[in-house]
C-alpha cells in the first residue's frame, strides 16, 4: 500500500474522508435549496422549469453530478465501513448497564441510522423527479422547457410521499446537527474564539436548510 | 477520621458484579449483599469488604484491578451503574465514595467492554494495548548522561501548562469504555499533543504521531465519531480539544514526512 492509500485506510484517514465530503455535501444542500425555492414562486412553475432545465442540461452542472455522485458515494461508502469497524471495536458483549445517554447526545450517537433513512428518503426522491427528467419523456411547458413542476405538483398529491420526505428532512436535521460541527473538528479547525460559532452556524444552517426543504412537500400538498 | 461523618448510617447494598472465569469463557452478573459499609469507605474499599465476605465462605473473590487507590496511577477500571468510574465527574474509582450512594441501592459493576480490552477475569481487563501504542511512539528518545540544567530548553509558561494538562491523562481506559465506537483517540491524542507542544518531542513529531496512530488502529480500537462521551467520563478532564490536535498533527505529519511506507 503506498502513503496515500495507507492514509486514507486509517481511522483518521477515513474520518478526514467523511468531514470533507459531508461539508461538500453542505454546499450541495445550499445550491440545491436556492434553486427549488423557486418552487415557492405563483408562476404556476415557469421559473422553476427554466431553473430545472438548465441543471439537466447545463455542462459545468453535469461535471459538477459526476463530482456530486462521488462524493454522495464516498460519503457513504466510509460511512457504513465505519460504523462496521466501530460496531466490531465494541465487541460483543455489550455492557448489561448502560447510561450513556448521560454523557452525549442521542442524535450524535445515531448518525449511521440517520444516514440511512436519508439514503432512503434519497433514493426515493432520485426515482420521483430525478429518475423522470433524465430517463423519461416528460411533457414541456409553455416555454419549451421539460415540466417538472408538474412533477412536484403529482409528487406531492401522494400523503405517503409527503409524509416520506417530512421524516427525510427531519433525519437530515438531526445527522447535520452533529456532522457540521463534528466535520471541523474532525478536520483539526477548532479554536476557542471560532468553535462556537462554527456550532451556532452549524445549528442555524440545519434548522434552515431542513426546515426550508420540508416546507416544499407540505406547501404543496395542502396549497396547491 | 478527618472529614467523616459520625452521623453517617452504615448501608447495605446489593451488587451486581460480571464475574467471569477466563478470556476464553462466558460470564454472567451475580448478585451479591454487602452490609454495615461506612458512607465513608471508597468503592475500593467496599469491594474489599465483599472479598472479606467470599473468602470467609469459601468463595472466590472478585478480581478487580488497583494499585495507589489515590486517583493517580490509572490501574482502577470499573464500569459503575453504567457509567464509567461510577457517576460522580471526575473521579477514579477509588476516588468514588459511598456516601455517593444510598442505603438500599442496587449497584452493577462491569469491566470495561471493548474488543481491544479483553476480560482477564471478573472485573479485570488486560490493556496492554495502550502500552503498545505507547511503545509505537509516546515517549521522546534522549541520551544518558547527567541531568540536564533546568530551564536549560525555555518552554513558554502557557505552552507547559498545556502540555502539562495533557499530560495529566493517567491512561486508564475510561475513554474507550465510555465511547459507543470504543476509540483510543482521547488517550492517544493526550500523548500525542503533550509531546508535540514541547520542544524536546519535536526530533520525533512526525514519525510518533503516525505510528502511534496505526498501533491505534492495528489494535482494533474504533474511529472517532464526536460524540464526547469520553471527555466527558474522563477522571482527569481531557479535553476532546486534543483530538482536534491529534487529526492536524497526523495529517501534517502524513503530508510532509519522508515517510513512504
Amino acid at each position: 500500500m503506498s502513503w496515500i492509500t495507507k492514509t486514507f485506510s486509517s481511522s483518521i484517514g477515513r474520518k478526514i474522508i467523511m468531514a470533507v465530503t459531508g461539508l461538500f455535501l453542505c454546499t450541495f444542500l445550499v445550491v440545491h435549496l436556492v434553486g427549488n425555492l423557486q418552487l415557492f414562486k405563483a408562476d404556476n412553475g415557469a421559473a422553476f422549469n427554466a431553473y430545472s432545465e438548465f441543471m439537466g442540461h447545463n455542462p459545468l452542472i453535469r461535471t459538477m453530478e459526476i463530482v456530486l455522485v462521488l462524493g454522495f458515494g464516498f460519503h457513504i461508502y466510509e460511512g457504513l465501513v465505519l460504523a462496521a469497524k466501530n460496531r466490531a471495536a465494541r465487541g460483543n458483549q455489550r455492557y448489561v448497564s448502560d447510561h450513556i445517554e448521560q454523557n452525549s447526545s442521542w442524535h450524535s450517537r445515531s448518525m449511521a441510522l440517520l444516514g440511512s433513512i436519508v439514503l432512503f428518503f434519497l433514493i426515493v426522491h432520485l426515482y420521483n423527479f430525478f429518475g423522470s427528467l433524465r430517463f423519461t419523456d416528460v411533457p414541456r411547458d409553455a416555454n419549451g422547457n421539460e415540466d417538472a413542476y408538474a412533477l412536484v405538483l403529482a409528487a406531492f398529491k401522494n400523503p405517503f410521499y409527503v409524509l416520506l420526505y417530512v421524516i427525510g428532512q427531519v433525519a437530515l436535521l438531526y445527522h447535520l446537527l452533529h456532522g457540521f460541527s463534528s466535520a471541523f473538528q474532525t478536520l483539526g479547525l477548532t479554536h476557542r474564539k471560532y468553535t462556537p460559532a462554527i456550532k451556532f452556524i452549524g445549528y442555524g444552517f440545519s434548522i434552515i436548510v431542513c426546515a426550508a426543504f420540508a416546507a416544499m412537500p407540505v406547501y404543496f400538498f395542502f396549497f396547491k | 477520621m478527618a472529614g467523616s461523618n459520625p452521623n453517617a448510617k452504615p448501608m447495605n447494598l446489593t451488587l451486581k458484579v460480571w464475574r467471569q472465569r477466563n478470556r476464553n469463557t462466558e460470564g454472567r452478573i451475580v448478585d451479591y449483599q454487602v452490609q454495615d459499609i461506612s458512607p465513608d469507605m471508597s468503592f475500593l474499599e467496599m469491594l474489599d469488604v465483599l472479598n472479606e465476605d467470599l473468602l470467609r465462605k469459601g468463595e472466590e473473590p472478585v478480581v478487580f484491578d488497583h494499585d495507589c487507590r489515590e486517583g493517580i496511577c490509572g490501574s482502577c477500571n470499573l464500569f459503575i451503574n453504567g457509567r464509567a468510574h461510577g457517576p460522580e465527574p471526575g473521579t477514579t474509582t477509588c476516588q468514588l465514595h459511598m456516601r455517593k450512594f444510598s442505603d438500599g441501592d442496587t449497584i452493577t459493576i462491569e469491566p470495561w467492554r471493548s474488543s481491544a480490552f479483553p476480560v482477564n477475569k471478573d472485573l479485570s481487563v488486560d490493556r496492554s494495548a495502550f502500552d503498545r501504542i505507547i511503545q509505537a511512539g509516546g515517549y521522546i528518545s534522549v541520551n544518558t548522561g547527567g541531568t540536564p540544567d533546568a530551564n536549560e530548553i525555555p518552554v513558554p509558561k502557557e505552552i507547559a501548562d498545556r502540555a502539562f494538562e495533557a499530560a495529566t491523562c493517567i491512561a486508564c481506559g475510561a475513554c474507550v469504555a465510555s465511547c459507543k465506537n470504543s476509540s483510543a483517540m482521547l488517550f492517544v491524542s493526550a500523548k500525542v499533543s503533550q509531546l508535540a507542544l514541547l520542544p524536546q518531542g519535536h526530533v520525533e513529531r512526525k514519525s510518533r504521531v503516525e505510528n502511534m496512530v496505526a498501533q491505534m488502529d492495528k489494535e482494533g480500537f474504533g474511529a472517532c465519531s464526536n460524540i464526547g462521551s469520553c471527555a466527558a467520563e474522563c477522571p482527569v478532564g481531557i479535553s476532546l480539544e486534543n483530538i482536534a490536535i491529534l487529526n492536524r498533527e497526523f495529517l501534517s505529519a502524513k503530508a510532509t514526512s519522508n515517510n513512504l511506507a
